[in-house]
């Protein structure tokens, strides 16, 4: 297609680039996600860290001083608190921001009317998300350090904690997309206290969950949060001598619940966004 | 995927982009392009789950490249709904529909390259300047930066908001926002350009900076379906206007031809203050029966404090006026005014449907 240099009409042929799918309208939204959040970082990291940093310096540090903790307890809650910053920021940037979108803003309209499969703007929602949840994880890092003076970490584990930080942020995220799509908006202020006190408090991010046998039924209940695997799997990884379920079942199990997440989710996307 | 010219696959999803661009380029005819619709619809039905009737009940028609089309119906009528489907945003429960010869069912994203919505209500991104919303929209239809940096900047000129196009969506009017949408959905050049209720809550100078905006886009080739209950603004804007009410097409044709279909008649208006034993219905009926009333509405519309009935009649209206009052006073009602007119579009829509549009 030839374009007139300087065309006076902006209604003429629009020259598009060549190779161009639904991958690359993909990536251009997903660009435009970064750029709005780029420019908000430090509003953004401010929102990220301050839930976490209270909590590991309560937890980590002013119980254990005060000597209501065990020294050592640190151990425990360090990993838990990385696994609950993944999950509750991969929850968050894609639940209110869904609802906003596709009931008050309906800023996502212009997404869906896009040229990529709708499935894909969902997908996309849920990486942007998880690449969110995976910074609000990675500042625990050298926030732990300050606080706690020392953080548990094995070089040999890096890389599969990695993997599990990106696997907790997408299932966080995923959960995300389940309440922003499946919740009427005008719920979703009381859904989510409802959910997330129980959600934060059962996924095994203050405690390991092997010591539970003797309050069996809360074992149960946490062992159906998919964040319990989560934040056993970092535990497993970071601190191996702390009690912890098998990390490969940790695996497993995230793998396992991020897909069954994923498929429930796109359903309550796809739903809303095709009448 | 990809859409190299080697590559079968992309190739069938690029090609009918390039084909909406080609009767678009400026002094090019429509009929470069001839042999393919606008847009195509035949059997649309739609059933909304639980919904005891059919929101679309099998509606057949097309619209010609180049050519503003008007949708025009009330409220609930089908309209809302057609256009979703046309725009990839409603899945229809039978029939089929193709955009710019892409059918919307079996290749949605195929469809999304050729058209463009402006919606109803604001949908702009708020994060984002006006400039931004307009450059990001055209990236994810894969526009060059180069090229969507010279667009963005002509289209804000065009529609006057080349001022402050680092302003975000929230401080501007109702008008801007509009011009805004628009803008937006030209970036990446659609075939087919839907307007969707496109002057609703606009103030007169805001809405015909929107008709002459639509006239140039026809000149430029652009196919252009709007959807309105404002009968001015389908008779003023349209080659051809459809009339769409409980799921069903009506009429279709241009505004002169279904105004001309009802030749040799003629209408009066006329406002009727109720007397004590008179029912509205009433009067309806007993204007009907006069002898050369083809037909007697009640208008939705209060006028003052009387109800207000259009009478359509064959021959001269005048002549009507001495035996419509007396009807009307046997009934127990009192004629308190009387207008004379020509038949327009709305006097169309209310021969088909029974009822006044707003």
């Amino acid at each position: 297609m030839t374009v007139t240099a300087g065309s006076p009409d902006p209604i003429g042929p629009v020259d598009r680039l060549p190779r161009w799918g639904p991958w690359k309208t993909a990536l251009a939204i997903l660009r435009r996600d970064l750029f709005v959040t780029g420019r908000e970082f430090p509003v953004f990291l401010a929102q990220v860290i301050l839930q976490p940093l209270f909590l590991l310096f309560v937890f980590g540090k002013v119980l254990t001083e005060l000597g209501y903790a065990r020294p050592g307890y640190e151990q425990v809650l360090f990993p838990g608190l990385v696994a609950l910053a993944a999950v509750l920021t991969g929850l968050q940037s894609t639940a209110l921001p869904l609802v906003i979108e596709f009931s008050y803003s309906n800023e996502i309209e212009d997404r869906l009317l896009a040229p990529l499969p709708t499935g894909a703007v969902a997908v996309e929602k849920v990486v942007f998300a998880a690449m969110r949840a995976c910074v609000a994880a990675a500042v625990m890092f050298p926030v732990g350090i300050w606080i706690l003076g020392s953080i548990p970490w094995q070089a040999s584990t890096g890389a599969a904690v990695v993997v599990m930080i990106v696997l907790g942020s997408l299932i966080g995220a995923a959960m995300g997309l389940i309440l922003g799509t499946y919740v009427p908006p005008n719920r979703i202020s009381v859904t989510l206290t409802l959910v997330l006190t129980p959600l934060i408090f059962t996924g095994s991010s203050q405690y390991p969950w092997p010591s539970l046998q003797h309050i069996r039924w809360f074992q149960v209940v946490s062992a159906l949060n998919p964040m319990t695997y989560v934040s056993e799997g970092l535990r497993g990884l970071m601190a191996p001598g702390v009690p912890h379920i098998q990390t490969w079942i940790c695996f497993v199990v995230a793998i396992g619940s991020l897909a069954i997440l994923m498929v429930v989710g796109m359903g309550g996307f796809i739903r809303r966004a095709l009448g | 995927m990809n859409a190299g010219p080697h590559d079968r696959t992309g190739e069938s999803l690029l090609d009918p982009g390039l084909r909406g661009q080609a009767g678009r380029s400026p002094g090019a005819s429509p009929s470069a392009t001839a042999g393919t619709e606008a847009v195509e619809v035949s059997d649309l039905v739609k059933r909304y789950p639980k919904a005891p009737t059919d929101s679309l009940a099998g509606v057949t028609f097309h619209v010609r490249r180049g050519e503003v089309f008007g949708f025009l119906g009330p409220n609930g009528a089908g309209k809302t709904t057609t256009i979703g489907i046309l725009t990839t945003r409603i899945r229809p429960t039978g029939g089929r529909a193709l955009v710019a010869g892409v059918d919307v069912v079996a290749d949605p994203v195929g469809a999304r390259r050729l058209l463009g919505v402006v919606p109803q209500i604001n949908n702009l991104d708020r994060s984002l300047s006006v400039r931004q919303n307009l450059l990001f929209h055209a990236s994810y239809h894969g526009v060059s930066k180069a090229r969507r940096t010279e667009l963005a900047d002509a289209l804000l000129e065009q529609f006057g908001l080349a001022d402050r196009p680092g302003g975000r969506p929230d401080d501007f009017s109702g008008g801007q926002i509009q011009r805004m949408m628009i803008a937006r959905a030209l970036m990446h050049a659609p075939a087919v350009l839907f307007l969707d209720e496109p002057s609703t809550g606009l103030d007169p100078a805001a809405r015909l900076f929107l008709w002459e905006k639509v006239g140039e886009l026809k000149a430029g080739g652009t196919t252009v379906v709007i959807t309105t209950h404002d009968m001015d603004e389908a008779a003023a804007l349209s080659d051809r206007v459809a009339i769409i009410d409980h799921g069903t097409l009506l009429a279709l044709d241009t505004p002169a031809a279904l105004v001309k279909g009802m030749t040799g008649e003629r209408t009066l208006d006329c406002t009727v203050e109720p007397g004590t034993a008179a029912a509205a219905a009433s009067v309806a009926a007993a204007l009907s029966s006069l002898p050369g009333v083809t037909q007697a509405d009640g208008l939705d519309e209060p006028a003052g404090a009387g109800w207000r009935f259009r009478i359509y009649v064959e021959g001269e209206a005048a002549s009507f006026v001495a035996p419509v009052a007396q009807a009307i006073g046997t009934s127990g009602g009192k004629l308190t005014d009387v207008r004379l007119g020509e038949p327009n579009l709305e006097d169309v829509f209310i021969h088909l449907t029974g009822r006044a549009l707003r």
